[in-house]
Order: C-alpha cells, then sequence, then structure tokens
C-alpha cells in the first residue's frame, strides 16, 4: 500500500510536457491539418490605401485552371454581413471583403478558391482591379482635422471615439477640472512633453490560419483557427453564418504565439468559414508573413501630450494625458477599448491625487490596431514613467528616490486611483528595493560615472509599473469575464480536465496539472489537460490579459475542489469514516491519524463509477465543474532597472545589464513566469530598440517584410536579471496574478530612460521611440531628436 | 509567399550553362544558392521563366592560391569563404566580409557569385572585392573575358554580364593588412554603410591604400580621396583618423530610407572607415 | 514538372513535383513532415530550417528540384529512435520553447552551430542563432538549452 511519498509541485521548476511532441516536431499546428478534398484561399488585396473599387475583372483568375471559384467583396456581402466588433462603441460598417471603397493597403478585395496554395495565389495575381484613388491620410492629428480624407462618412474628423475624459471631477455627464487645475496652479514644478509610443506589429512566429470544414450532411461546421480564444470564435462564427453555437465546433491546435492578435476574428475566419458552408468545401487558408505585417492587427500607436505637476521636493500633485490613439482604417474585435486602458492606468504605482486623461481615437489609411501584449497598459506606464524620469532629472533627485515619494503606501489597498482602478494588493517599495539590491544600483551608478570619464555615453534607467490582470469581472468584458473547468476522476483513478483558457505557449497543460496532482494526492502522470476545443471544453472565453492562471487556474482549482469532495464522500462510505478525516496523498485516501485505514485513489474512483451501495443523497460518477468569476482585476507590478551604452560615433545603442524585478503574487510553476517574464522583456526592449512599423505618406506601408521590421534575435541581449517578490492577491483562491504582459510594460520605458540618460550630456530631456541609430546619433550631434 | 512557375534545368558544365542560357534567350535566370534570388521570386519581385542550376558544375566552388593569387570559383558558399584557413591566413579581410553576411544558414548556401552577380547595393562582398581590386571571370559564348570589380557594377541590381554569360571565380592578390567594417540594418542585417579597406604598407609607411564602400549609395565604390591622403604617410592610427575624415565627401547618389538618411549615411561613410582602417593596422602586427 | 530524388531523414523519397515547389512545401505536404514549419517570405525567421547535406538550410529558400540528389534531415529524423538528441533534451531541461513554432528550426540550426564549435561561449551561441526568430522566450533559455547540450557533449 505504502507508495513513494510525492512531492508537492505547485511552486516548483517542473518540466513542461507540451515539450516533447514539439521538440519532435510532432505538434499539429492549423497548417498541418488536411481534410480529403479541401481547397485552399488566396485573398487578392488593395494595393492602395484609399480608393474607390470602380471595376473588378476575375475572369482570367477563373480561367486559371485548378480553380474552384472566384469572389469579390460584392458577392460575399450577399451572404456575409459586417463584422461586428466586441466594444460598446459605435463602429463603421466593416466587410471582410470590401465591396466599394478600400481603406488600407492589404484589404480583402476578393478571395480565390482553388486546388491548392500555389493554383490560389496565381489565381489571385490574376484578379485586375481599377481604383479611383481617394486621398490619404497617415497623420493622426492631421486625420482629426479631416482633412484631406475622411475615412467614414458617419465619423466626422475621422474621430472614432472621443474625446473622451475620465480622471479626478470626470463623469460620463460632465467634467470638472477643479482638481486639476489647483493641482498645477500649487505645483512649484510642471513637466511637459509629447510622447510617441509608436505602432507595432505583435509578429507571432506563426502567422495565422483557418480551416473551415462545413458537413452538409450533418449541418454542422468544424473550425480550426489559430486563436487565442476558440469559444468566442464559435460564438462569432456561429452568428455570422446563420448557423446555432450547437453547430459550430471550433479548435485551436497548437498556436504558435499569438501575443494578443489572435484574440480578433478575423476577415479571412469569417470568409472561410461562409464559403466553405455555401460551396460544401473543406477550406484552409494561411497566412504569409508579408499578408500578417498588412492584415494581422497592429498594437501602441497612441501619441501622449503629458504634463505632470509636483512640488519641488518630488511629490506629484497631478498628472494631465491628452492621449491621441491612432487606431488605423476600422475597428477590430476590442480595438475601441485598448486605449481607455491607458486611461486606466494612468496613476501607475502612484498616489496621484488629481489626473485628468483625455482620449480621442481617430481612423487613419492604415491597418487597424488592437491587442499587442500590454495593450493600452504599456503606453500608460511608458508616459507617466517617462514623466518621472523628466521630473526626477528637473529636480536633480535620484530617479529612484522621486518614485519611492510618491508610491500608493502598501497599507492602503485596495486603493481606487482617480482613474477609477481599484489596486488589488501591493507594497511597490519592496519590488523597488529589491531591484536596487539586485542591480546593485550604487555601484552601477559609479560604474557609469566612470564610464562616462573615459567619454563613454553610459546611462541607467528605471521603471515601476502596475498593469491589470487577470481579466477580469464580467461587467469588463463583453464576451464575459469568467472561466470555466470541468475536472473528471476517470474510472481508473486517473484525471482528466478542461480548461477554457486556451495556451498558446504558456504552459498550461503543466502547470495546470502541477495544481491538480497536489490537489488530490496523485502523481502528475496521471492528470491530462484538455483545452482548445469547443467539442471538448465545454464553456470558455480564452487567453488574453494574462488571466490563464488567475482565471483560468482559479475555475480549475474551483472544478478540482467539487470533485475532491464528492470523492470524499465515496472515500468515506468505504472506509466508514467521516468525510472531513480524510487525507488525500500519495495516491490513497486515508483517515486522518490511522493511515492504515485507506483506499487507493483509484480502487475509490472505481467505486464511484459502480457503486454497488450508493451512499445516500450521491449520484454515481466524478465529473465537476465550475465557473469562476472573479470579483476584480489583479494587479501585478514590479521594478526594471536597464544600463545602456550609445556608440558615439554611430548612435548605435547596446544594452549592457536588464534586471527585472516582478510580483506577479504566487507562482506555480517558476521556470514557466521567468520564460514569460524574458518574453515579455524582450519584446519591451525590442519596442524601444528596434521595432516600429512605419507608413509612407500615401499609406504605403514600409515595413512589410522581416527585411524592413525586425523583431529581436539572440544577439540583441544580455542574459536578463530576474527576481520576484510575492504580494498575493486576495481576488481568487490561488493567489495568483498573472504574470504574460509583465515584461512589455516595464521594461519600455526604462531603456528610453537609459538611453536619455546617455545622452543628458547633450541636453537631452527626451527621445521618442524607436532608437534608431540616427535618432540617436542626431541628439550627440546637437540637431533635434 | 509563392513563385511563378518555370523551367528548370541544371547545367552540367560552365559551357552547359553558358548554351543553356543561350539557349533561354535572355528568359534565363542563373541560380546557386538562391539566397538573393528565391525571396525576389517567391515575392513575385522576379518572374524568371528558366532557371538554370549552376551550384552542381564540378569545380565551381573552391578557394585555392594560384601564382600567388587567390582564386575562388563563383560557387564558394559564404560558409566556405568565412572559415577558409587561406584566406583567414593570407587575406581575413575576405573571410570577415562573409562571416558578417545574413546569417549562418544564408552563409551556408548563398555564393559569392550569386552575391556578386545580383549586386545588391547593401551587400558586403563588393566593398572588398573593390579593396583587394579582385578581377571578375566571365564565361560566355564569345569565350572568357575578366572585368575588375571596379568596372563590374553598373547599378543597382545591374552588372555588366551579358545574358550569355556566367561569373566562374574571382581572383585577387591576397592582402593580409585589409579589414571589413560594417553598420548593419537591424532587420536584413544588410549593410547601411559597409566599408573595406586595404592597405600596403612598407617600412613603416603606407604605400597604397585601396579602400571598397558598400551601403551608403547606389552603387559601391572606392573612397579615392581617402586613399590619396593615406598615401605615403606611416602606417598609424592619427593617419587612419585624418584621412577617414575624407570618406563620404563627393558621394552624390546616397541612398535614404527609413533605416537611415542620406545625411546620416554619409556622416557613417569616415566611421566606418576609420574602424576598417585601424582594422588593417591591427594586422600589421599580427 | 520534374522527377526529384532526395534521403529526407535516411530514407530515398521520389517523387513528380512542380519545379516551382519549394523544398518545406515537399516536406510538408508531400511527404508529410510538418514538423519544419514556414514563418516568413524572406529567409529571416528560420522556422523552416533543415539540414541539407548535413548544414543548416532555409527550405522555404530552396526549391525542391534543387535538392535533387541531396541529403535532408528534418526534426523529425534527429532523435535515435526512442533517444532524444541532446539538444531535444536541452531545450526540454532549459525550457527552451513556449509556443514550439520556431523550436524546430531552431533545434536544426544548433545542431550545426554545435558542429562547427563544440564548446561555444554564449556570445557565439546568441550570434549562431542570428538566423533564427523567437517571439517568445527572449532566447534565454534557448541559449540555456544549447549550453545543456554543448556540455553533454553534442557536437556530433
Amino acid at each position: 500500500m505504502a507508495s513513494p511519498v510525492l512531492p508537492k509541485l505547485v511552486g516548483q521548476r517542473v518540466k513542461r510536457r507540451e515539450d516533447p511532441r514539439l521538440i519532435q516536431g510532432r505538434g499539429t499546428y492549423v497548417d498541418d491539418v488536411k481534410i480529403t478534398g479541401m481547397q485552399h484561399l488566396a485573398f487578392k488585396r488593395s494595393d492602395i490605401a484609399h480608393g474607390r473599387i470602380r471595376s473588378i475583372d476575375t475572369s482570367a483568375a477563373e480561367a486559371v485552371d485548378g480553380v474552384e471559384a472566384v469572389f469579390t467583396g460584392a458577392q460575399i456581402a450577399e451572404f456575409l454581413g459586417p463584422m461586428p466588433i466586441g466594444t460598446p462603441f459605435p463602429s463603421p460598417d466593416h466587410r471582410a471583403v470590401a465591396s466599394d471603397v478600400v481603406r488600407y493597403v492589404g484589404e480583402p478585395v476578393a478571395v480565390v478558391v482553388a486546388r491548392d496554395r500555389y493554383v490560389a495565389r496565381d489565381a489571385a495575381d490574376a484578379v485586375t482591379i481599377e481604383y479611383d484613388p481617394l486621398p490619404v491620410v497617415v497623420d493622426p492629428e492631421q486625420a482629426l482635422t479631416g482633412q484631406p480624407a475622411v475615412l467614414h462618412a458617419d465619423f466626422p474628423n475621422n474621430a472614432a471615439v472621443g474625446p473622451l475624459p475620465s480622471g479626478t471631477g470626470a463623469s460620463p455627464k460632465a467634467v470638472d477640472d477643479t482638481a486639476i487645475d489647483q493641482a498645477f496652479a500649487e505645483a512649484d514644478v510642471v513637466v511637459s512633453q509629447r510622447m510617441v509610443n509608436h505602432r507595432l506589429a505583435p509578429t507571432s512566429i506563426e502567422p495565422r490560419g483557418v480551416v473551415a470544414h462545413y458537413e452538409p450532411g450533418k449541418d454542422a461546421m468544424t473550425i480550426w483557427s489559430s486563436t487565442q480564444n476558440p469559444h468566442i470564435l464559435r460564438t462569432f462564427i456561429a452568428a455570422l453564418t446563420g448557423l446555432g453555437q450547437d453547430q459550430v465546433r471550433a479548435i485551436a491546435p497548437e498556436v504558435g504565439g499569438g501575443f494578443g492578435s489572435k484574440i480578433n476574428i478575423y476577415g479571412e475566419e469569417y470568409v472561410a468559414a461562409a464559403l466553405s458552408k455555401r460551396l460544401g468545401l473543406p477550406l484552409k487558408w494561411v497566412e504569409d508573413r508579408s499578408e500578417a505585417f498588412l492584415c494581422t492587427i497592429h498594437g501602441r500607436d497612441i501619441l501622449a501630450y503629458v504634463d505632470l505637476a509636483a512640488r519641488r521636493d518630488g511629490t506629484v500633485l497631478g498628472l494631465k494625458l491628452r492621449l491621441v490613439a491612432d487606431i488605423g482604417a476600422y475597428n477590430m474585435l476590442l480595438t475601441a477599448a485598448i486605449p481607455t486602458l491607458t486611461m486606466t492606468m494612468a496613476s501607475n504605482v502612484y498616489a496621484i491625487p488629481a489626473i485628468r486623461a483625455t482620449l480621442t481615437e481617430v481612423f487613419t489609411n492604415k491597418t487597424p490596431t488592437d491587442a499587442y501584449r500590454g495593450a493600452g497598459r504599456p503606453e500608460a506606464i511608458y508616459f507617466v514613467e517617462r514623466a518621472m524620469d523628466m521630473l526626477a532629472r528637473e529636480l536633480g533627485v535620484d530617479p529612484a528616490e522621486v518614485r519611492r515619494r510618491n508610491f500608493i503606501p502598501s497599507d492602503r489597498f485596495p486603493f481606487k486611483t482617480q482613474t477609477g482602478a481599484v489596486y488589488d494588493s501591493g507594497d511597490y517599495a519592496k519590488a523597488l528595493d529589491r531591484a536596487l539590491e539586485k542591480a546593485g544600483w550604487e555601484g552601477l551608478k559609479a560604474e557609469r560615472d566612470a564610464a562616462r570619464a573615459e567619454g563613454r555615453l553610459v546611462g541607467l534607467g528605471l521603471s515601476m509599473y502596475v498593469e491589470v490582470c487577470g481579466v477580469g469581472p464580467s461587467s469588463g468584458l463583453p464576451t464575459g469575464g469568467w472561466e470555466h473547468s470541468q475536472v473528471t476522476v476517470e474510472r481508473d483513478g486517473r484525471v482528466s480536465a478542461t480548461t477554457g483558457a486556451s495556451p498558446h505557449g504558456q504552459g498550461n497543460e503543466t502547470t495546470f496539472a502541477q495544481m491538480l496532482a497536489d490537489q488530490l494526492g496523485i502523481p502528475m502522470e496521471h492528470v491530462r489537460i484538455h483545452h482548445g476545443d469547443t467539442g471538448v471544453v465545454k464553456q470558455g472565453i480564452g487567453t488574453f490579459g494574462s488571466r490563464s492562471q488567475a482565471v483560468g487556474g482559479a475555475a480549475l482549482h474551483l472544478a478540482g475542489g467539487k470533485v475532491k469532495k464528492k470523492m470524499a464522500k465515496f472515500a468515506a462510505a468505504l472506509l466508514e469514516a467521516h468525510e472531513g478525516d480524510l487525507v488525500f496523498e500519495n495516491g490513497t485516501i486515508s483517515v486522518k491519524g490511522s493511515p492504515s485505514s485507506a483506499k487507493s485513489f483509484a480502487d475509490v474512483a472505481g467505486y464511484a463509477y459502480r457503486p454497488v451501495k450508493l451512499p445516500e443523497g450521491l449520484e454515481p460518477g466524478l465529473s465537476e465543474e465550475a465557473f469562476f468569476e472573479p470579483s476584480n482585476n489583479t494587479y501585478p507590478f514590479g521594478c526594471h532597472i536597464a544600463m545602456l551604452e550609445v556608440d558615439r560615433d554611430t548612435g548605435e545603442p547596446r544594452l549592457l545589464k536588464m534586471v527585472a524585478v516582478d510580483d506577479a503574487g504566487h507562482l506555480i510553476n517558476p521556470l514557466i513566469v521567468e520564460g514569460q517574464i524574458h518574453g515579455g522583456l524582450a519584446q519591451g526592449i525590442g519596442q524601444a530598440l528596434i521595432e516600429e512599423v512605419a507608413y509612407s505618406d500615401d499609406g504605403q506601408p514600409l515595413t512589410g517584410s522581416f527585411m524592413d521590421y525586425a523583431i529581436p534575435r539572440a544577439s540583441d541581449f544580455p542574459r536578463f536579471e530576474l527576481e520576484s517578490t510575492v504580494t498575493p492577491t486576495p481576488v481568487n483562491p490561488l493567489g495568483a496574478k498573472g504574470v504574460g504582459e509583465a515584461g512589455t510594460i516595464g521594461s519600455t520605458p526604462c531603456i528610453v530612460s537609459a538611453a536619455v540618460d546617455a545622452l543628458s550630456g547633450f541636453g537631452v530631456r527626451h527621445v521618442d521611440m524607436m532608437l534608431r541609430p540616427e535618432r540617436l546619433w542626431r541628439v550627440i550631434n546637437g540637431g533635434q531628436a | 509567399m509563392i513563385p511563378t512557375a518555370f523551367e528548370y534545368e541544371r547545367a552540367t558544365s560552365l559551357d552547359d550553362a553558358v548554351a543553356k542560357l543561350a539557349a533561354a534567350g535572355g528568359a534565363g535566370k542563373l541560380i546557386a544558392g538562391g539566397h538573393s534570388l528565391v525571396p525576389l521570386m517567391k515575392l513575385r519581385l522576379s518572374e524568371p521563366t528558366v532557371l538554370i542550376d549552376i551550384a552542381h558544375i564540378p569545380d565551381f566552388a573552391g578557394i585555392r592560391e594560384v601564382d600567388r593569387k587567390i582564386e575562388i570559383g563563383a560557387g564558394t558558399t559564404h560558409h566556405d569563404v568565412a572559415t577558409s584557413p587561406l584566406l583567414r591566413e593570407r587575406c581575413p579581410a575576405v573571410a570577415d566580409a562573409a562571416a558578417v553576411i545574413g546569417d549562418p544558414q544564408v552563409r551556408n548556401r548563398g555564393t559569392l557569385g550569386g552575391s556578386l552577380a545580383h549586386a545588391d547595393p547593401a551587400a558586403d562582398y563588393p566593398a572588398v572585392m573593390l579593396a583587394v581590386d579582385a578581377d571578375l571571370h566571365i564565361k560566355g559564348s564569345k569565350g572568357w573575358r575578366v572585368v575588375a570589380a571596379r568596372d563590374f557594377v553598373q547599378g543597382v541590381f545591374t552588372v555588366d554580364l551579358a545574358p550569355d554569360e556566367v561569373l566562374a571565380r574571382v581572383t585577387f592578390a591576397p592582402v593580409r593588412t585589409a579589414a571589413y567594417a560594417k553598420l548593419h540594418q537591424q532587420a536584413s542585417r544588410f549593410a547601411i554603410v559597409g566599408v573595406a579597406a586595404a592597405l600596403e604598407v612598407r617600412g613603416g609607411l603606407i604605400a597604397s591604400a585601396r579602400i571598397g564602400l558598400t551601403g551608403a549609395a547606389s552603387s559601391p565604390v572606392r573612397l579615392s580621396n581617402v586613399e590619396a591622403a593615406l598615401g605615403g604617410q606611416p602606417a598609424s592610427s592619427e593617419t587612419a583618423a585624418a584621412a577617414a575624415r575624407f570618406g563620404g565627401a563627393g558621394i552624390d547618389d546616397l541612398n535614404s530610407d527609413i533605416h537611415a538618411s542620406a545625411e546620416y549615411r554619409r556622416a557613417m561613410i569616415p566611421v566606418f572607415t576609420r574602424r576598417a582602417l585601424d582594422g588593417a593596422l591591427a594586422r600589421l602586427a599580427g | 514538372m520534374a522527377r526529384v530524388s532526395i534521403t529526407v531523414n535516411g530514407r530515398k523519397r521520389s517523387a513528380e513535383v512542380e519545379t516551382r515547389l519549394l523544398l518545406v512545401h515537399f516536406l510538408r505536404e508531400q511527404l508529410n513532415l510538418t514538423g519544419t514549419h514556414v514563418g516568413c517570405d524572406t529567409s529571416q525567421c528560420g522556422a523552416c530550417t533543415v539540414l541539407v547535406d548535413g548544414r543548416s538550410a532555409k527550405s522555404c529558400t530552396v526549391f525542391a528540384v534543387q535538392a535533387d540528389g541531396a541529403e535532408v534531415t528534418t526534426i523529425e529524423g534527429l532523435a535515435d529512435g526512442d533517444r532524444l538528441h541532446p539538444l531535444q533534451e536541452g531545450f526540454w531541461e532549459e525550457h527552451g520553447l513556449q509556443c514550439g513554432y520556431c523550436t524546430p528550426g531552431m533545434i536544426m540550426s544548433a545542431v550545426t552551430l554545435l558542429h562547427d564549435n563544440p564548446a561555444p561561449t554564449e556570445q557565439q551561441i546568441r550570434d549562431g542563432l542570428d538566423g533564427n526568430l523567437c517571439r517568445c522566450t527572449g532566447y534565454q533559455h534557448i541559449v540555456n538549452a544549447i549550453q545543456h547540450a554543448a556540455a553533454s557533449g553534442s557536437g556530433r
């Protein structure tokens, strides 16, 4: 009966269970899905940024051998309605395939169905389109003048949202500026700066893709998609194809990264589903990288006029943020909501007594924006942290100290900020102290000064961040903000569990198995986690907003608790003990204090499925489900420190040191958490140093491939130095806050601050990203940044 | 992305390649490693109708020394150039340039001849070919001819190569005191500015200098004013600094794009000229 | 159309292919070796990396006809039966992957990296990965994974 003692797994660096298949090339991504009779789609896309379609000639495309059908936007519109959005903001009509006007380069204009992807591409190229060009606007502030172009007639001056005020004294009905005006009137110092948090391409290495298979005999659709949220995909696909949700099964197979970009339901998915239903054929579409740069959503692209008012001692009195978000040509699923998070997080980790944030969202002739890792929060933290750094410089105070003076004290949680966020828990001074210690802040300053004495341009940057994670209560999400799990103890004592959190690299198969193994006292090898298939996972929302652990993990924990409770009743009957006296460990269920009185976990499971004597009040079987609705978001935080050198001759920045102290509450698997932070840091540093989506004045993308859009390589980084503090959240039973986006949020401003510090001898106060060598070289040579 | 259709033929010898090119009547395109051509074909920026594969021609690749000259077969991969013991010993600047092309996989497939014939204005090899004053040996229907590297490139993606000609090999007198310095574009790894310097030093004086520039302008050029300023001067870092300042002056077709303006490129020419010269001088000792 | 004969993972595979068929599509579509992925159009990302005649190559930038007569090794051919290759072990042990999409190409590149330099420094590893993009890991655990394999003497 005695079995080896199982170690507690939660909190351990457990190797991932996903890996054996992935390191052997045995994962199944959407492009690996093949169905007999499957045909391939290729899209003809607009090569101009704004124009009215005068004519489309599909005859040459139809004549290509192997072409099944060609559809124009007008033909598609006969059976596919406008694309829905997931926010309450007003939205212009947006079709999966344009039928009258194109508004950005890459917008679909026609679609080809063909035997294979080679033929489909040939045919799509053979579609000829004539346009009447319209004026193009790419600058968001210019777009707000309504000149030279208005993209959507119902949105004068291209204003998609706002001006929308929030903060102290602002309500939907009225804005009272008394407090904010008072704060600025009393200030000794005001720092003001226009800053741009520029446009990025999310760039998962697996491009998007979809296979839609409508089976007329069953009147049912199966759709495989590289998506972060198959259940939401199912909801929208059902709605637009006229099917019930019971008739659609959505499967997210292995998903090769998403970073927010695969939350959306895209036009190509709607078209694949609608055409599959119409033609009765399985259809596949897989995005090219060139298409990804044009047609997958972009992120960020918010500019801000920032004014920070403070006393001479560094106490911040007030913050004004006037935000202009360039959202591109259309609203996608969450587009309009993302920049509102920039307002929500405007207080960062500081007890700022008066804040006025105002947001305007603008249509321009560019690819639509939406959630990209961090999604609105990196912008807020960037603006505030750069301003705090400017304040420190203005006052001649250590950047760490000016921040410390303004922290929300650790005894004031939950803390409601002036922009309405209710922070759950935090200990910002602890994170700062750990980071300063880990980095050796005073030593670094001496090192920097010594390097400067040699003529080198070395700088230090520090940033604090808090982010909103564990998204979130249902009040904040049109889809609902809960998560679902079902835990089944099978007849043989092994455990199958489902989760609505649909991972794409987060490792839930491992972390969730660790949790259940501990909870039920069984080996992790006996637990299997199912996800990403609405045919198997009954309900779910999905993976975004760093919610997998904080919301999905919590649901799993609740379901596991329920099944354990029921199992205890069966065990109590078998052992003739009180269910409250039972201990689940090492694969057995025993009576507390008398370990000889025990049954194996498998025996109890077997009994539950053949309860010859069914205990009173029990149904057979061991399968329980739970929905977890969090009472609030979680608010992880941290402190990042960077040391950077700028080449005096060329302006090239080189990152010398990167320290990150992050507090995500309780950690289930520190190895996986480290990986999440590393990846986040890489993207945050990438934004500061090498990534930028650029357009010409006529709306042509200038960064349409990896030849011109850089994402970081291994050689761009030093070894990251990590540490964590643990401040649990009270809003879920795990105390876990979420960590997916942390690295992206904290790192960017500290890199820019380090560069500004390095160049401070040239009198510069701020440099906009990305930190192109030429831009820094201009600072060194006395020009405009 | 998907290329358009083409006919594919494999050449068994140089003469066979020339014959196949002639037969294709201008529609033929040579492919060796394909690392310049295939991406363009996938983006449909190049749509040849006949591809003639020259990668399997015997003796088309290889590095050897013949009569005090280095000879590199056009089919030699960047990797083989970068790691050649002969080049490392006799003319390391050429190996250095090969070692910073693209990335390891690109270097495993891409070839010297392909890069030179493609004539991307931001490619690395052209600068060193100018600096070592290489001769390009070309085989065509009318036989062999030799073109100096400085005369080969005629413009952006345009070279002195007739539709029925094959670049077969490159020869040059090895220069040990030579180096290549590059400012690379973050995304593509091509050169924003690349400078190769080759110096002949006798008795502590610079007897002659050849400086090749790539990336900055529409085609690779020699920096003759820098070369002039070096001639007869002591082989020192001070000389290098003084002469490098002339780099960039007088070039009027500087490239300008999102990665670097013409003004910035002009300013970087002296910087990388200086670095290349310092690198070359550092090899005096070794 | 052209007839090609390519030895893939030790097995000779012959087929009639369109001349413009990319090697990566030959492997994925005709041989169902879907472990080799496509991540870009322009030879940067390296997700399609395989070994051609023993050296790492981007199979999206090679036509199948060019590889006629060549030996190709894909991620599926790396393990020795049930025994993982030391690099596969390293990636598993050190959490060198998240979404796993870049991983096969990353591992195949590392095979050549360690073949050329069995005891690389950290900087040599980082430089040696210039042809492979990963968006998830920030590379640190990938570097650890390759160090792990190097320590176990993987430069086979």
